[in-house]
């Protein structure tokens, strides 16, 4: 069970009701964040939470922190100003799918390659929701969307390996189908001293579900409950078995070091100290 | 007096410096690369940031961010840079945050001639983001005015929270003269307004008469949101509300406007007895200040407007000017981008000559001479 704490001081009730529509997975992100925010006892003036454009960067409009809604695919290039100008404050880049991977692909090869301590959460519903449907890098081979009528042809991206390569020191992976499990990554990625990539498999029963007769949320996040493998139980499955899994759990963690840190060391060598 | 032989460039990142400039995100490119060269060096020693982005967006990114955090911050880059540039630019409008673009400008379109100088982006400088909105741009025509101009520019960025172009051409930023480094020590430097009210009562969009809103920076107990999308007094968004998108509109337009008459800076040589007048700005404005002097010497009453705000335009200043003269000379390095403004001013009561060259060579004072006594036919 999750655990039980008062969500609401987190965020601005005011503007509620959110936008999201039923069953959508990003309130139950939002809650897992807000758990990991509260277990990490984070002092809310010092938290920056930044988003890109689409559905789910929308939450930061509800989050009672210091609140950053971007340009379509650059929270993280806004971030690492954030970040280098103030390395005291605690940043957290919140996006979809579209917006971390395809417009922002540059920005996230690069903020992971720098190692910039940000910790960013890409909410993947394989799909773009707030245009209507139309796929994204990370919309599977064969499925459809809104300008895939006759399927899709394009492969789709392992951003959790795109990550680890480009030189993030914490790469993740959770889902909305196992809340707990995603608050503990969040937590794992904001205590890491670097960056932090945590992807969340989650779900667009409007769009993606229906547009793939996925079925209802419940069943779409049974599908993604028997279609993800830890990666701890990895080593105890039956050869074959792994075929069309999705892993889950901390993928990779390294240590290099952080940049504002280095960025520091440039300062004292600038001043002659 | 401290005098110094410097590059149009170098007095660039020296102005931001003066201005107190704490952080720089750049990306490199021909011909402005050497301000991001220079800070790269002068920041750090004076405990700032530097960083080279990934690209161009990432860069005017990475200090809109920044400058979110209470910094003031600078971008440089020319043509190709600053088109990639413009989503953001609108969004620092949008979000009222201050920040610098410098925008060493080369021939376009495109790769064009990146060693080559041109004035063709005075109207992107104007027009580059989409949607209704007013900009401030600065325009230098010397070393000393780079130097000037740029203080000038942090000045009036953090003044009206608005993000400020200056309009560079490849001419001026690797001409070297020598400068007087004391002559703007009595400049004052302006800061952004912080909040009076604690954060509970903080509104980060409320004005009062007509005066920019104070900003808090990130970190600092007011938690408050950003967003590009139309937004009210508290800054959440108001798409729904089409009065309360009017009046953040007509806002971020007016608290510029109000203030033409501070915003607008130029220089005059002998435009009172004048009865033709040349309208510059830039490189073309040094040429003009030339042609004016050899006019002079040959009895001709020729007299120079420089123009060293661009935008918004100066319209009262570009009319009271021009009244009673018989000709109005615009020379400028693209195809008569500005005379194009000027000529709704005079609309048809003063003889406009627009001069245009395009041809990556700086406009020279002989051309401007040519025109004035018809030697040379105008479009």
């Amino acid at each position: 069970m999750p655990k039980l704490f008062n969500v609401k001081k987190y965020l601005r009730m005011d503007k509620m009701p959110h936008i999201w529509c039923p069953g959508c997975g990003n309130g139950m992100v939002m809650s897992a964040f807000l758990r990991a925010v509260d277990t990490l006892q984070l002092n809310p003036d010092k938290v920056v939470v930044i988003s890109g454009i689409g559905c789910s960067s929308r939450i930061t409009g509800y989050l009672d922190f210091n609140t950053l809604h971007t340009t379509h695919g650059r929270p993280l290039a806004f971030a690492t100003g954030i970040k280098l100008a103030n390395p005291a404050l605690e940043v957290i880049v919140i996006t979809g799918d579209g917006d971390a991977t395809a417009i922002g692909g540059n920005h996230f090869l690069h903020t992971c390659r720098r190692n910039v301590n940000i910790t960013l959460i890409v909410i993947n519903n394989r799909i773009y929701g707030m245009t209507g449907g139309q796929y994204s890098p990370l919309t599977p081979k064969g499925e459809n969307a809104a300008t895939a009528p006759y399927g899709n042809i394009e492969p789709e991206l392992d951003m959790c390996k795109v990550a680890e390569a480009a030189g993030a020191t914490l790469v993740a992976r959770g889902g909305t189908s196992q809340p707990v499990l995603l608050e503990d990554l969040i937590i794992k990625a904001i205590e890491n001293r670097g960056f932090s990539l945590v992807e969340v498999l989650s779900q667009c029963p409007v769009y993606y579900g229906r547009l793939n007769k996925k079925g209802n949320v419940v069943e779409m996040l049974k599908w993604q409950k028997e279609n993800t493998v830890s990666v701890k139980d990895v080593n105890k499955l039956a050869p074959g078995a792994l075929k069309g899994k999705v892993l889950t759990g901390v993928l990779a963690a390294h240590y290099r070091p952080e940049y504002t840190e280095e960025y520091e060391k440039i300062i004292k060598i600038a001043q002659g100290k | 007096m401290i005098r110094k032989l410097m590059q149009g460039n170098e007095a660039c990142a020296e102005g931001a410096m003066k201005a107190g400039v704490d952080f720089f995100a750049g990306y490199p490119i021909t011909p402005s690369t050497e301000i991001a060269e220079i800070l790269s060096r002068r920041l750090p020693q004076a405990g700032g940031k530097f960083i080279q982005m990934e690209d161009e967006i990432a860069s005017i990114s990475a200090i809109i961010g920044a400058s979110l955090t209470g910094f003031k911050t600078l971008t440089a880059t020319s043509g190709p840079g600053f088109s990639l540039k413009q989503e953001s630019i609108g969004f620092a409008i949008m979000t009222e945050i201050p920040c610098v673009i410098i925008n060493v400008q080369r021939l376009g379109p495109s790769t064009g001639a990146p060693t080559l100088t041109s004035q063709g982006d005075v109207m992107q400088a104007r027009w580059g983001t989409h949607g209704e909105h007013t900009i401030i741009t600065l325009c230098p025509a010397s070393v000393e005015e780079v130097y000037y101009l740029t203080i000038m520019a942090f000045n009036f960025s953090e003044r009206f929270r608005t993000p400020v172009i200056l309009l560079l051409d490849e001419t001026i930023g690797h001409l070297r003269e020598s400068i007087d480094l004391e002559k703007y020590d009595h400049i004052k430097i302006l800061n952004r307004q912080k909040p009076w009210v604690s954060p509970d009562k903080y509104l980060p969009y409320a004005t009062e008469a007509g005066e920019p809103p104070p900003m808090a920076p990130f970190g600092e107990g007011y938690r408050y949101h950003v967003t590009g999308l139309v937004h009210d007094e508290s800054g959440f968004p108001c798409t729904g509300n089409h009065a309360a998108i009017d009046k953040l509109l007509k806002r971020l337009n007016n608290k510029i406007i109000a203030y033409l008459d501070e915003i607008t800076l130029y220089q005059e040589v002998k435009t009172e007895d004048a009865e033709h007048l040349v309208i510059a700005y830039g490189a073309a404005a040094r040429s003009a200040a030339s042609a004016v002097a050899l006019l002079r010497r040959e009895g001709v009453r020729a007299g120079l407007l420089q123009l060293q705000t661009i935008w918004p335009f100066p319209e009262k200043l570009i009319y009271q000017k021009s009244l009673g003269k018989k000709t109005v000379l615009v020379p400028e390095m693209n195809l008569g981008q500005y005379a194009g403004e000027i000529k709704k001013v005079l609309k048809d009561k003063t003889l406009l000559v627009p001069i245009s060259q395009i041809d990556g060579q700086l406009l020279q004072p002989r051309k401007i001479m040519a025109h004035l006594k018809g030697e040379e036919k105008h479009a």
